[in-house]
């Protein structure tokens, strides 16, 4: 017995599947979803909502579920506008073949960006019904209010329903309309399942082990891939011997140039195959930078720039009193649960690829790319995945898959193991931080100049109100290869600006949380602030040997954050423990407080992570620690008491809140330290001097 | 070279025809069809690959197939009564506990041993007994809260 093939819809099945009565048509849906993203033409309402006889709502979106809630989110914003139980909504996430083009899932963007649009084509869909229906009853629309799934007529006590008027033979057309462009969404005053915490859509399927993720799909006379991996960055094949490998019962080598790779009926044959490989393979190496040298070399290797001048040379001259501090982070990796896996199938002329990636147009480009077919020929599928926090390195793992599929001539299930995942994916980029401030005779800062040297300029700006302020990002030779990460460079960025503050709080004499306030002139941030101080107990803390306490504050992407920290430590080993953090964050009118709760939950102990041990070590090209035993992220027992606490800003659009809330995670903690034992903390993840 | 294998699984007898040296994930995942169960690192450190052996949970991306021969072995597949979800797995579903999901099956099967031998644990119990067990979305706090749950509903 194997596991069930995959759910192998075409979009005509698709359409068939969900009933006769459909109120559109398969060729205004196949150019709808064909068309992207990128286009500026109006979206007929058919491209994002489908209508089946039975009255349920069918939504598309191009976003990826990786566990941040974003089907919820879209199930709540069509059931809001549609008025209809949220049960009653079936979300269709991440099939190109199906959905439009939403983009890449990154960037806190679902919430701002794809939430509107889904909610604009409900509310357009619920429109044309009330249209519809205003004619079926001979009625005036304006007399007409739309609930749990049917169009009312008050006055006369008449409805109907969205069954009937999907029956409609007028419907298909009418459906085909564009989306206006003024469509009326719903206040948020008015909300009823968008702002209530509504269950996670397939929790079932996640407890009994019913829902596949890319790594569990299979198709009839598939084979398993591995690829052969360079023993080290930079590494050339110069010479391969396959025939050990190809003697093993059966395998399949692959060798296309430098790609090698191999297919067999078990992962543990293609195993055995690969490692076989591995021992016939010759390659030259090269010189690569190691750990010891990383901070000399980004230095060494930034790009070169001044920035806008801003006074700030001027005025840090002038300044009664200047202070210059150097911070530094790690790289580190994502570490999703499910590494990257990939199962592709070549059948008909057209290649099929279902993966964990956060971006399904994209990754149809870069396959169609590959391999040199026109997009059409492409189709990828992303079932929900086993977590990204900004990375699945799906999109190097489906193009090997397509290779070794296409070689091999059988579908292949490809996926990454963890130390593959860890040496040959990408990585939050390390931060080499310089900064310098100028303090006026009154203890206000006058002058500002940061620099940040490979990480990226996230959160770079500083929300304090400084006269004279500068801020750079520069590139430089990463020696690992750098990407996207849950928060960015917010993260460094915010982690050197926080602490610091705290430095230059003590230059000018001041408590760090007065120091802040006198300089904040941002009401949401100071909000935050000023909430978490009190939750926290900030004016009332002891001071106590071996206890510290840290505040600190950010905003990135919309969104506001303030944390404070109680740390202790035991000087006699140099170890500490983070015992509590307090968080106030704030993202607008929040849209499912208990999803939100759980992202702000997992921000905070994802950050602990880069305060506590995570950092990748690297040396000649190698990656040290690519493995869980020794690359350690958070487990239960780190995580320390909190105290979390949502904003809900009813009178503001709401941003994303998936990533912003790691930012003053560090900060807070390092400067609990400082206070707990009077040494600046500059470098992440943290570690105590000997005493 | 393959062996014939007998073992229990979710309660059906099974011969597997197999190498003695895959693991007992591999076959579960390849040969049996059950992909509830997950890899997440074969080194034994992240405890996705969980499963319950004789009622002991067991790494089982470490655990060759020639070593359960003979043995009851409960994957996430095996745990509901037909329609009924197990306690501890209704307490994972409810209140969103799980973010992306790929932990819950070797969370939820800990979980389920843990109860067993210790249907009241103390905090400090349930987290000594989970904390090999890796989630990447970092529910700890829900979770923590579902184990709780689970063990006063018993």
């Amino acid at each position: 017995m194997s596991a069930p093939p995959v759910d192998d819809l075409t979009r005509r099945d698709f359409l068939r599947v969900l009933g006769a009565g459909l109120l559109v048509t398969v060729v205004g849906c196949e150019a709808s979803a064909q068309r992207g993203g990128g286009s500026r033409e109006p979206a007929p309402i058919a491209s994002r909502i489908l209508l089946g006889e039975d009255g349920t709502v069918t939504v598309l979106t191009g976003k990826v579920e990786l566990g941040q809630g974003a089907r919820a989110e879209i199930m709540q914003a069509t059931a809001e506008e549609l008025r209809v139980p949220v049960e009653r909504v079936r979300v269709i996430m991440a099939d190109t073949d199906l959905v439009p083009n939403d983009g890449v899932t990154a960037g806190s963007r679902t919430t701002p960006g794809t939430v509107p649009a889904v909610r604009r084509g409900a509310a357009a869909a619920r429109d044309v019904l009330i249209a519809l229906a205003a004619g079926r009853l001979g009625v005036g629309a304006e007399s007409l209010t739309v609930a749990e799934g049917a169009v009312l007529h008050p006055p006369t006590d008449r409805r109907v329903s969205f069954a009937e008027l999907a029956a409609l033979g007028s419907s298909s057309e009418a459906l085909n309309a564009a989306i206006p462009e003024d469509v009326t969404l719903t206040p948020v005053a008015e909300w009823k399942t968008l702002g209530v915490s509504v269950p996670r859509p397939n929790a079932r399927d996640l407890v009994t082990g019913a829902h596949r993720y890319a790594s569990d799909l299979t198709l009839p006379g598939m084979l398993y891939g591995r690829v052969l991996r360079p023993p080290a960055y930079g590494a050339r094949l110069t010479a391969l011997d396959t025939a050990a490998a190809e003697a093993l019962e059966g395998v399949i080598v692959v060798r296309e140039g430098d790609f090698v790779g191999c297919a067999a009926p078990t992962l543990l044959q293609a195993t055995r195959a690969v490692e076989l490989l591995a021992k016939a393979a010759s390659w030259e190496t090269s010189p690569q930078p190691s750990n010891a040298e990383l901070w000399e070399h980004l230095r060494a290797h930034a790009e070169a720039g001044e920035g806008e001048d801003n006074g700030v040379p001027t005025a840090l001259a002038a300044a009664n009193r200047t202070l210059a501090a150097e911070y530094h982070t790690a790289y580190l990796q994502h570490a999703p649960m499910e590494p990257g896996a990939a199962l592709a199938e070549w059948k008909d002329d057209r290649l099929t690829v279902w993966l964990g990636s956060r971006d399904p147009f994209g990754t149809r480009g870069q396959l169609a790319e590959a391999f040199g077919l026109p997009a059409e020929r492409v189709r990828v599928i992303i079932p929900d995945t086993g977590g990204g926090f900004g990375m699945k390195s799906g999109d190097f793992v489906g193009v090997e898959a397509a290779r070794l599929a296409k070689a091999a001539g059988r579908p292949i299930r490809l996926q990454w193991t963890r130390e593959e995942e860890f040496t040959w994916a990408y990585y939050r980029p390390a931060a080499l931080i310089e900064v310098q401030a100028g303090l006026d005779a009154n203890g206000s800062l006058v002058a500002w100049d940061f620099l940040n040297i490979n990480a990226g300029g996230a959160a770079i700006g500083t929300p304090y109100a400084i006269p004279h302020a500068r801020t750079q990002s520069r590139r430089s030779d990463s020696p690992l290869r750098g990407g996207s990460y849950r928060a960015l460079a917010a993260n460094a960025n915010n982690f050197a600006r926080e602490c610091f503050m705290d430095e230059l709080a003590e230059a000018a004499g001041a408590d760090p949380l007065i120091f802040r306030l006198a300089h904040l002139q941002e009401a949401r941030l100071r909000t935050v602030l000023e909430t978490a101080v009190e939750r926290f107990g900030w004016a009332e803390r002891q001071a106590s040997e071996g206890t510290g306490f840290g505040l600190a504050c950010g905003t990135e992407k919309a969104s506001y954050v303030a944390t404070c920290a109680e740390i202790t430590v035991d000087r006699e080993r140099g170890t500490y423990r983070v015992e509590r953090l307090c968080e106030v964050f704030e993202c607008g009118a929040i849209l499912n407080p208990d999803n939100l709760l759980s992202q702000v939950y997992g921000c905070i102990i994802m950050a602990l992570g880069a305060v506590l041990r995570e950092e990748m070590l690297f040396e000649d090209g190698r990656i040290l620690n690519p493995r869980f035993s020794r690359y350690e992220v958070p487990r239960f027992a780190d995580v320390p008491a909190l105290d979390v606490h949502l904003l809900n800003r009813t009178d503001i659009d709401p941003a994303g809140g998936g990533e912003t809330p790691m930012i003053a995670v560090a900060p807070a903690i390092a400067n609990a330290v400082f206070d707990a034992i009077g040494v600046r903390i500059r470098d992440l993840p943290i570690e105590l001097p000997q005493s | 070279m393959a062996e014939e294998v007998r073992l229990t699984v979710n309660g059906t007898r099974r011969t597997v025809l197999s190498d003695p040296q895959r693991s007992l994930l591999d076959v579960l995942r390849e040969d049996v069809g059950l992909t509830g169960t997950k890899y997440g690192c074969g080194e034994g450190a992240c405890g996705a690959c969980t499963v319950l052996v004789d009622g002991k949970p067991v790494r089982s991306c470490m655990t060759p197939i020639s070593e359960v021969a003979g043995q009851r072995v409960l994957t996430i597949e095996g745990l509901a009564r037909g329609d009924r979800l197990h306690p501890v797995q209704e307490a994972f579903a409810e209140d969103g506990v799980l973010q992306c999901g790929y932990c819950g099956p070797g969370m939820i099967l800990a979980t389920v041993a843990l109860l067993r031998a210790n249907p009241r644990p103390t905090d400090a119990e349930i987290i000594e007994a989970l904390n090999g067990h890796l989630c990447r979305c970092c529910a700890y706090p829900t979770i923590l809260a579902a184990v709780r749950k689970a063990a006063a509903r018993r």
